[in-house]
């Protein structure tokens, strides 16, 4: 798949718009870059929930495992890490703007490698099952890892941990600037990886995977492999949000924050339906979809958003599995690079 | 003696548990819907049991009136929700209970407040050993209780035309439906059966052990595991992984601490499922 002259100007009409976002919307920046993680989770659970059939729950593992590691390596370089989380937030140590973004750096990368090595260890074992078994399978692994990180002493427990505080570099906007631009670079890398994922043969590998893993094992693919990549790529980017994520909220708790099951953890799979599983725009489209949509119930419904949450994914699920996508494809299916015979179209209405 | 205590508690404790999967086990094997709001059912079972003891009248009675109100409650769910994803994904099926059960959590969380609360029934306690051994009479009730609905339950599937018409769709739903079962009552009534079983269980925990709305993940996960042991209409084998269930919660609890109770229930489903899939591996075949 080339790029062509129309998704170039696409592409860089999108990059630019993102570049001055938060100086055209200066009130919204926080927003825009929970919009990011968003995005990037929902095109990360695309990569193994949508391509691959394998419907994960559990993602939520890595997001917060994430989490945890970068403000822990951050901490953890300059302090000892068990009086900062015993002081609870109190400014016993304070990072100087250096310490704030080596740390800050250190911790993304570790962030991001440590959960795909995780995902690449447990891999081979979760795998190997499938279906609504690997589904149940890693939404225990998602609220197991929430209600084991909740007993440990030296990340906080149950008071939870409170990220290293911004530092005084004199403008009041830059941290606002500097996370939207963290988490808008780390959409961008995804966005680049994924798409570049996707015009390979290894995304056809896990469409094969999804339509028939024992066929596609029989043609001589090693399936376990290619499934274990593919779950690898997703935890290293899923890590890298959960650490922005968590730099960027100030405070890490471990079931509502970082391994928030009942909220992140659905809602990645939410906005990946939402907006069209296995499709390459789908996931982005269903994240911002599903971002102006949240915000709005939790503005005007506040405390009722649960409920709200609760009714808009059986609606979604019941009465639109096939996403914003797949409802622009069937309505314009020329545009999706299908050719369609009139005669066939005809047909099938008659058939109806 | 601690461990006596424990695989006392353990096995009245597992004997709730197999009531629920038993619920589980039904609905998944005549419906094939694996039901994330199944925990969310128990609470409000629970919920039931505590407003009546709320209101002067003794809690073992929603025992009685739970799982009438939730048989119904079952069925409005059937008809709103369930009878749409029947035929679909299993995924499916399991987002959209999620969805219900997040809308139950919170709406329980509305109407009873996110204070954990238990209805107490004054049954006393039972002294075993010396007094080494502390049994609380109410556990021994529910056990007693929840048997006592298993077997009528067991009867009631085996003697009465309706249970006939549910196992004959277990069997084949298509060759049920030819022979002039209508499957969609008998799905409906196995939902409604289902989410009274819920009913009675949460009932009796309100009265043993505490209840709280968001507790009831573990309550799913827990049936999924009994299930996924058992096997789908193993009915022995769902009582005997109940209890070892409870037993291998009760150890856990006093080896490992309370905080990481929940987290070894949820681990231990992770590693069943794992053997499981190592031991059927060798044959080159897959958990279906």
């Amino acid at each position: 798949m080339s790029i062509t002259k129309n998704n170039l100007i696409l592409y860089i009409g999108i990059l630019i718009f993102g570049i001055v976002a938060p100086f055209l919307f200066p009130a919204f920046k926080v927003q825009l870059s929970i919009l990011c993680v968003l995005i990037v989770l929902a095109t990360t659970w695309n990569i193994q929930g949508g391509e691959m059939g394998y419907n994960s729950f559990g993602n939520i593992l890595f997001y917060g495992l994430g989490m945890y590691l970068c403000a822990s390596v951050q901490v953890g370089m300059f302090f000892p890490l068990a009086e900062w989380t015993e002081s609870g937030g109190e400014k016993t140590f304070v990072h100087t703007p250096t310490q704030f973004f080596q740390g800050m750096a250190f911790g993304l990368i570790v962030a991001a490698v440590v959960p795909a090595i995780v995902a690449g260890l447990i891999g081979y074992s979760i795998l190997g099952l499938r279906g609504h078994y690997f589904a149940i399978c890693t939404l225990g692994l998602g609220v197991a890892a929430g209600e084991i990180s909740g007993g440990i002493e030296i990340i906080g427990a149950g008071q939870g941990f409170t990220t290293p505080p911004f530092p005084d570099v004199g403008n009041l906007d830059s941290r606002g600037e500097f996370f939207y631009f963290l988490s808008f670079f780390v959409l961008v890398l995804t966005f680049i990886t994924v798409r570049g994922i996707y015009s390979t043969r290894f995304k056809l590998i896990l469409n094969a995977i999804r339509d028939n893993e024992d066929k596609a094992e029989a043609m001589g693919i090693e399936t376990m492999k290619y499934k274990i990549v593919g779950w690898m790529i997703s935890a290293f980017f899923c890590g890298l949000a959960g650490g922005i994520m968590g730099g960027l909220v100030g405070y890490i708790d471990s079931t509502d924050v970082a391994f928030d099951g009942r909220e992140m953890g659905v809602f990645m799979v939410l906005m990946a339906i939402l907006g069209g599983k296995g499709t390459l725009w789908g996931p982005i489209i269903g994240a911002t979809v599903f971002h102006i949509f949240k915000e709005g119930f939790w503005t005007f419904f506040l405390g009722w958003q649960y409920v709200a949450l609760g009714v808009l994914i059986v609606v979604i699920v019941i009465y639109f599995p096939e996403g914003i996508m797949g409802w622009l494809r069937e309505k314009y299916p020329e545009r999706f690079g299908e050719v369609v015979d009139e005669k066939d179209r005809k047909a099938q209405v008659e058939l109806k | 003696m601690i461990s006596i205590q424990a695989c006392l508690d353990g096995v009245l404790l597992g004997i709730l548990f197999a009531l629920i999967a038993y619920g589980m086990a039904l609905q998944w094997g005549v419906m094939n819907i694996i039901n994330i709001a199944q925990g969310d059912l128990v609470i409000l079972g629970g919920y039931i049991a505590y407003f009546m003891y709320l209101y002067g009248i003794h809690p073992a009675w929603g025992v009685i009136v739970a799982p009438v109100v939730m048989y119904f409650v079952g069925i409005a769910i059937y008809k709103l929700v369930i009878n749409k994803v029947v035929d679909r994904d299993l995924f499916i099926s399991i987002l959209a209970t999620f969805g219900i059960s997040i809308l139950f959590m919170q709406l329980m969380n509305f109407a009873f407040g996110a204070d954990v609360v238990l209805a107490n029934s004054d049954y006393g306690t039972t002294m075993l050993f010396n007094n080494n051994v502390v049994l609380p009479n109410s556990k021994i009730f529910s056990a007693f209780i929840s048997i006592l609905f298993a077997v009528c339950l067991v009867i009631y599937m085996k003697k009465s035309k309706l249970g006939r018409a549910i196992r004959a769709t277990a069997q084949n739903a298509r060759a049920a439906k030819i022979l002039g079962v209508d499957t969609e009552k008998v799905y409906a009534a196995t939902f409604g059966i289902n989410a009274a079983l819920c009913g009675v269980a949460g009932a009796l925990i309100s009265i043993t052990f505490t209840i709280h709305p968001y507790m009831g993940l573990p309550y799913t996960i827990r049936s999924f595991m009994i299930v996924i042991v058992a096997g789908l209409g193993n009915l022995p084998g769902v009582a005997m992984s109940g209890m070892g269930l409870g037993v291998f919660e009760e150890f856990a609890d006093y080896i490992l601490g309370t905080e990481f109770r929940i987290g070894s229930v949820f681990l231990l489903l992770v590693l069943i499922l794992v053997y499981r899939r190592f031991k059927l591996s060798r044959k080159r075949e897959y958990l279906k």
